[in-house]
């Protein structure tokens, strides 16, 4: 069960769009962002809301690759492996950050929440390639060195907050 | 409070307030603040500059950043330079040099030696690669020499989160032409003469679109911009909505007239947060300035601005699916026809065309059909923006003239191959488009003629590859990509990218069998033929081009099980240089299949059979006598 204020925050973020299917993507956005993933329980409760199947409230929000029903880490760490970044070796950063972080392709969280790692297709900032992006935040022209470097800061920037 | 604009004149007026205003600036100092150079650091640069602007007495009160009261010099942050390789860059006008790779440290530099005494500091000016000879100002440099800006021309120039600049620059009077001299007619035969045509790939006549929607007897309209730039290693449509939205904004609102549409949709990425938000911005500002919204410049014409944030599906960037998307459905394409025209967004004819292609909008209303039709080629007139990137000296962000050659591009305007290396090909048009090699270098660069080569223009991402570039590995590549991006509604697409993908991993793994090219080309023929979307049916293209381009490299995996670009991991072979062994033994410790065995005073040796070439050898030699072959 989740707790009540999970569901006072959703009548928040419901109450800013119509009562309608067109509003399901904006609104799994902003609940996405409120709490870094999208809670399952939530979604039978916007269905409602918006005056669609559960069924189909879960088949889009499954649909779309940046929507996580699984918590993520406080920083979330995605490096892009487009095109221009992978023919210049996003893979060693790519390696260096789970091997680091304990993390695979499969487990894409640290256990005390602190990282997510996961692989996105392109950033746009491929004359900087290879690129990653911490939240909103792009770091360009990587290293596996200034990988290692970049979890020292962010987990001193933790520790400080 | 902000003055809402009711008439042509009053927007004229605005446009020479502002103007003036600019040009009473003493200095004006542009700080990029596009993705690339805020990746490298331009907003701690542009806080620096700020702070020392507020205590300079040397100029100005315009633009919203700054405001000091008279004299002080104004600092903005502007769209992207395109020159990203270089940055953060920092533009200073009205000397009009441009610095490169400037630090918050430098800043102080710049302030007393530039803006003060309008001298340059030469240690932060571009180097010429070739001559070394210092450029002073962008047009000295080779990058921008070859580059012709439409689209781009005030990205870069202006701060794209002020609408007052925008208007300052000129955006907007096409709009105003548009409705106050045109009928809507007018406006669609304009774009059909100037033989736009459409940006985001497929290349099909925009006036075309308008024309068929304007014809439809259901009266709600929709005019919907294309902004999910999916392809990876392409970034125009980004630094666009980033750097001057409201030129793109200004052409969609165009295209609403000309067609009778009420209510428009952008569909951004939501990958590029930064372009999300100036977009929000700009509609901000454009509503309450009266330029959207409700009786528009007092025209009587009414026209609404809605975003939608896409959900990391690259599918999306396919029309239907796209609509579907913001229908808040799955994004997954249908059977067509209907076609979008016809029965679009929330089934109602819909105006569906790319960033790059509205952005082209203004500048063709007010010059006229026959102006833009003098650059570019006859069939693809016009100008197109590339994302230069991969192995190539320059990377960043160009505009350049339809009919261009592939070798001006990157030999000119990319200052030619990374590191002295050899070129080997360029891939364009992204996962649904192929690789063009030397040969084909020297042909001209338009939606026509490539499609001759076997390939796409695609949206326009121009990845450069050197010879240490293995092509089986860049198919293999694209070809996991688009079989985790595809949606799997049509089995041709779903399943037979898998088996493509399947085959590929076995061939760079050194399982392959000379069976597994024909099967390929099968496969190929199959999905072009058969997958319901053009994303499913351009997906075995990369495949294709490279099969064609470099059989070579195919059977070389295949027969001798080698990789010729040493990349591929499974083909490595590590040897030991018997000449550079000193026998320490850390290549033995660190190996963790124990493949490595020595004596003291002897050369170690790897064995073959057992290495599983992860490299951990390689990296424990002390005494790099450890090689790849």
């Amino acid at each position: 069960m989740l707790d009540q204020s999970f569901y006072t925050k959703t009548d928040e973020i419901l109450s800013k769009y119509p009562a309608q299917e067109r509003s399901l993507i904006p609104i799994i956005h902003e609940v996405q962002e409120a709490y870094n993933y999208v809670p399952l329980e939530l979604l039978p409760y916007i269905a409602k809301h918006i005056g669609i199947t559960e069924t189909k409230a879960y088949s889009v929000a499954s649909f779309y690759e940046r929507f996580s029903f699984e918590p993520k880490g406080k920083y979330i760490i995605r490096v892009c492996d487009g095109t221009a970044c992978h023919v210049r070796n996003s893979l060693p950063v790519l390696e260096r950050l789970r091997e680091e972080l304990g993390l695979s392709s499969q487990k894409k969280t640290t256990d005390d929440m602190l990282f997510t790692v996961e692989t996105v297709s392109c950033l746009g900032a491929c004359s900087l390639a290879p690129a990653l992006m911490v939240n909103d935040h792009v770091h360009p022209a990587m290293t596996p060195d200034k990988a290692t470097e970049m979890l020292k800061t962010l987990r001193e920037e933790d520790a400080k907050s | 409070m902000t003055e809402r604009i009711s008439s042509r004149e009053q927007l004229n007026a605005l446009r020479d307030k502002y103007t003036a205003a600019i040009e009473h600036e003493p200095v004006r100092i542009l700080v990029c603040a596009g993705t690339g150079c805020q990746a490298s650091g331009s907003l701690a640069v542009w806080e620096k500059m700020s702070e020392l602007a507020a205590g300079t007495e040397v100029s100005v009160e315009f633009g919203a950043e700054i405001a000091h009261g008279k004299n002080f010099p104004a600092v903005h942050k502007s769209g992207c330079l395109g020159f990203c390789e270089q940055g953060p860059l920092v533009r200073i006008e009205p000397l009009g040099v441009l610095y490169t790779k400037v630090k918050p440290e430098d800043c102080e530099e710049i302030f007393d030696v530039t803006v003060r005494n309008k001298d340059i500091v030469h240690r932060l000016l571009y180097k010429n690669k070739i001559t070394g000879e210092e450029c002073f100002n962008q047009d000295e440099i080779p990058f921008y020499k070859g580059q012709t800006r439409v689209v781009l021309r005030t990205c870069g120039k202006i701060d794209p989160e002020s609408i007052d600049e925008a208007i300052a620059a000129g955006e907007y009077q096409a709009l105003a032409k548009a409705l106050f001299t045109m009928s809507q007619e007018e406006v669609i035969k304009t774009v059909l003469d100037s033989k736009l045509r459409g940006r985001g790939g497929g290349g099909f006549v925009a006036g075309k679109k308008w024309q068929q929607v304007a014809g439809q007897p259901e009266k709600i309209r929709y005019i919907v911009c294309n902004g999910d730039e999916g392809d990876p290693g392409a970034f125009m449509d980004c630094s666009i909505m980033e750097g001057d939205p409201h030129r793109m904004i200004e052409g969609m609102i165009i295209a609403a007239y000309a067609v009778g549409a009420q209510e428009g949709y952008i569909y951004v990425r939501a990958e590029y947060p930064l372009a999300v938000k100036r977009l929000n911005l700009a509609i901000k500002q454009a509503t309450e300035r009266g330029l959207l919204g409700d009786n528009i410049l007092g025209s009587g014409f009414s026209f609404r601005l809605n975003i939608n944030r896409g959900a990391g599906a690259f599918v999306c960037g396919e029309g239907s699916a796209l609509t579907a998307s913001i229908e808040g459905k799955r994004g997954m394409p249908r059977v067509k026809p209907p076609r979008t025209v016809e029965q679009g967004l929330f089934g109602k004819p819909t105006v569906l065309n790319n960033v790059e292609t509205y952005a082209n909008v203004p500048q063709i209303i007010l010059d006229g059909a026959e102006w833009y039709r003098s650059i570019g080629t006859e069939n693809s007139p016009g100008t197109k923006t590339f994302a230069l990137t991969g192995a190539v000296r320059n990377t960043g962000l160009v505009e350049v003239p339809f009919g261009i050659t592939p070798r001006k591009i990157i030999f000119d305007i990319g200052g030619g191959i990374r590191n002295d290396k050899k070129f080997k090909a360029v891939q364009i048009g992204g996962p649904s488009g192929g690789c063009l090699t030397e040969s084909q270098l020297d042909e001209p660069l338009d939606f026509d003629s490539v499609k001759k080569l076997g390939v796409i223009v695609g949206s326009g991402g121009l990845v450069v590859m050197d010879e240490d570039t293995c092509m089986v590995e860049v198919a293999r590549f694209f070809m996991e990509f688009t079989h985790r991006e595809s949606c799997g509604k049509c089995v041709p697409c779903r399943e037979g990218t898998l088996r493509m993908l399947e085959t590929l991993e076995r061939i760079v793994a050194g399982q392959g069998e000379m069976k597994d090219i024909d099967e390929l080309r099968t496969l190929a023929d199959l999905i072009i033929h058969t997958a319901l979307c053009g994303l499913g049916k351009s997906a075995p293209l990369p495949v294709v081009s490279t099969l064609n381009a470099f059989p070579e490299e195919y059977i070389a995996h295949i027969q001798d099980k080698k990789c010729p670009a040493h990349v591929c991991q499974k083909l490595k072979q590590y040897i030991i240089d018997e000449a550079k062994c000193r026998s320490c033994s850390k290549c033995a410790r660190g190996c963790p299949v124990q493949a490595i065995d020595g004596k003291p005073k002897v050369p170690y040796v790897i064995n073959q059979d057992k290495c599983i070439k992860c490299g951990a050898c390689q990296s424990a030699c002390p005494f790099k006598a450890i090689y790849v072959a």
